[in-house]
């Protein structure tokens, strides 16, 4: 599998960061030499294996489903680049 | 000897008889810490609240009522979120990040009559093994071999300096790939990661949330024994916590390790590995066995493909963990053109705000996560690491104890020398530690002696889950046969 710069464009874009056109081609070899490196992983047989997904067999902890933090709308605000009103200001957002 | 110079043992010691007061220590410290800025290993300093959490460790200390950390100065690690103070994770998005709330990690030390000097300098969102890709710039290694400055290592590349150049009794560190282990080698300092689960993440900035877990940098294998008893905690506010009561691993400290049974993994012998690093590793062998352990040769047979398996995962959870940062709720936003809508504000803020090693990395995890990928990539990887852990799991289920490896494939390098590299070869500094990691296990880095040009190496041991106690104690005695007392020379 290998990337190409419009590959890139879009992977970008998955991960809203802007790249500028001209940066793409040498974004594009960079993630290229690490998915290489990673390619090593096909030489495991990994037949019957279960991913793992913890490193410690526990269950997950349960709690009674109530309230235990809340009413603290402006320590929740305060590191707001934009607030007002009570709410996150962003960009008008026009579908 | 001055005050800023003593392990929290000798602290402590001097604290209870009466001898020094947490003022006297803090003072020590501020002063060192402002001669020391030719290192920028603090960049956040809080005087103000250090010296007022002395005086009521004074106080306490009085009252009788001290436990170990209570009037002991350290440092703290950019990546925990300190309430009022800011917590950047020495990036650019976190600019003006003033944390609403306090870390489990530094509330716990807090609660134990620790005294917070300031925060410490580090990589980008602990991306890193060079403390080259923070925001603040480098972080620089107190020792010198020659002109140029050296690396601290990284992530926790500030703490090392720290504590390395005696400007605080110790620091936190956090470990992902190997982030407190290898900076603790490249300084001549001791460096533990817990198993996963045995400290709380809570207000701890993630990176990789299935690998991270902080632990104590210090100067020595005591003093990591008693500041983890502080870190550590069972916390509800972290679901991956462990329900497992905190022992008290300074008793765990007999210095006997006889019977014990030490595994040397042959794969860890790497192909053109530095001869240095293998006459160390094999006097530390020497060491255990000379105090009664037993060396055995075990193999760990899928330890290869633990980096491409960790560059995987670690990428994978990182672009899931950093899509929070939009500019929207804290940090920094871009400014934006007119006309522009929400998802020019996301892109621009996150590609003003990230350095190139984080962008990359939540490239590298979004397309490994994306649709047609997830498969090829993220899940054999996860299978991988499976295998690495099992591989783990067999050799201590044949009755291995510990197992002891090198903690680094070379001494601190040159800050910039690794400038136009491909990222992968900064990646390799992580090959002896990642292992660690994605198996969940305790592992520790001690000090063990200088190399050719004086710099000081590391040998890791690695420890059953759970097990730090044990871990600790081999440490001991590793330490103690070692005897590396070496200081960098002071040139800042």
């Amino acid at each position: 599998m290998s990337i190409d710069p419009s590959e890139a464009r879009k992977v970008a874009h998955l991960a809203r960061i802007a790249v500028r056109d001209e940066a793409l081609p040498a974004l594009a070899a960079e993630l290229n030499g690490i998915l290489h490196f990673m390619e090593q992983l096909n030489e495991v047989d990994v037949t019957g294996i279960e991913p793992m997904t913890g490193v410690e067999p526990m269950r997950l902890k349960r709690r009674e489903d109530v309230v235990t933090d809340g009413d603290m709308q402006d320590r929740v605000l305060r590191n707001a680049p934009d607030a007002r009103e009570g709410f996150f200001a962003v960009p008008k957002v026009v579908e | 000897m001055t005050l800023n110079q003593l392990t929290i043992a000798e602290a402590r010691d001097a604290l209870r008889a009466g001898d020094v007061t947490a003022t006297d220590l803090t003072h020590a410290c501020l002063s060192a810490i402002d001669a020391g800025s030719p290192l920028n290993a603090f960049v956040h300093h809080t005087p103000d609240i250090a010296l007022a959490q002395a005086e009521a460790a004074d106080k306490r200390l009085r009252a009788g009522d001290a436990p170990s950390m209570c009037g002991i100065p350290v440092g703290i690690k950019d990546l925990f979120c300190t309430r009022g103070v800011p917590s950047q994770a020495a990036s650019r998005i976190l600019e003006g990040f003033l944390p609403e709330y306090e870390s489990t990690v530094t509330q716990n030390l807090f609660d134990a009559g620790a005294v917070m000097l300031g925060k410490l300098n580090m990589d980008e969102f602990a991306m890193g093994s060079s403390n080259e890709t923070s925001v603040y710039g480098n972080a620089v290694n107190p020792w010198k071999s020659g002109d140029a400055p050296l690396t601290p290592g990284g992530s926790s590349g500030g703490s090392s300096a720290a504590v390395a150049a005696d400007l605080c009794l110790a620091a936190t560190g956090t470990d992902t790939g190997g982030s407190i282990r290898q900076p603790a080698a490249f300084t001549g300092i001791v460096g533990l990661k817990p198993t996963y689960g045995r400290v709380s993440r809570w207000g701890t900035i993630a990176f990789a949330s299935s690998l991270d877990q902080a632990g104590p940098m210090t100067r020595s294998v005591r003093d990591a024994a008693i500041m983890l008893g502080a870190m550590a905690s069972v916390d509800p506010k972290d679901s991956t916590s462990a329900d497992r009561p905190v022992p008290d691993y300074e008793a765990a400290l007999t210095g006997d390790i006889r019977g014990k049974r030490v595994g040397i993994p042959r794969e860890y012998r790497m192909d053109g590995m530095s001869p240095e690093i293998d006459a160390l590793w094999k006097r530390g062998a020497e060491m255990l066995r000379d105090a009664g352990a037993e060396i055995v040769d075990i193999s760990l047979p899928h330890t290869k493909y633990a980096l491409p398996a960790y560059y995987v995962i670690a990428p994978a959870e990182a672009s899931s963990n950093l899509a929070r940062y939009d500019g929207v709720r804290y940090g920094r936003r871009a400014a934006l053109a007119a006309g522009d809508g929400v998802t020019e504000m996301y892109e621009r803020t996150r590609a003003e705000g990230f350095g190139p090693e984080v962008q990359r990395r939540v490239m590298v995890g979004t397309y490994v996560l994306s649709a047609g990928f997830y498969d090829a990539y993220y899940n054999r990887a996860r299978k991988v690491r499976a295998l690495i852990k099992r591989d783990f799991d067999q050799a201590f289920a044949d009755g291995i104890d510990t197992i002891l490896t090198p903690a680094t494939p070379s001494p601190a390098f040159p800050l910039g020398s690794m400038q136009d590299a491909d990222p992968v070869e900064m990646y390799l500094n992580d090959v002896f530690t990642v292992t660690v990691n994605l198996a969940g296990l305790p592992g520790l880095a001690v000090p063990v002696g200088l190399n050719g040009d004086g710099l000081p190496l590391g040998l890791q041991l690695i420890g059953r889950p759970w097990d730090e106690g044990n871990l600790l104690n081999h440490g001991a005695v590793l330490e103690r046969a070692a005897g590396f007392a070496a200081k960098p020379s002071r040139w800042w």
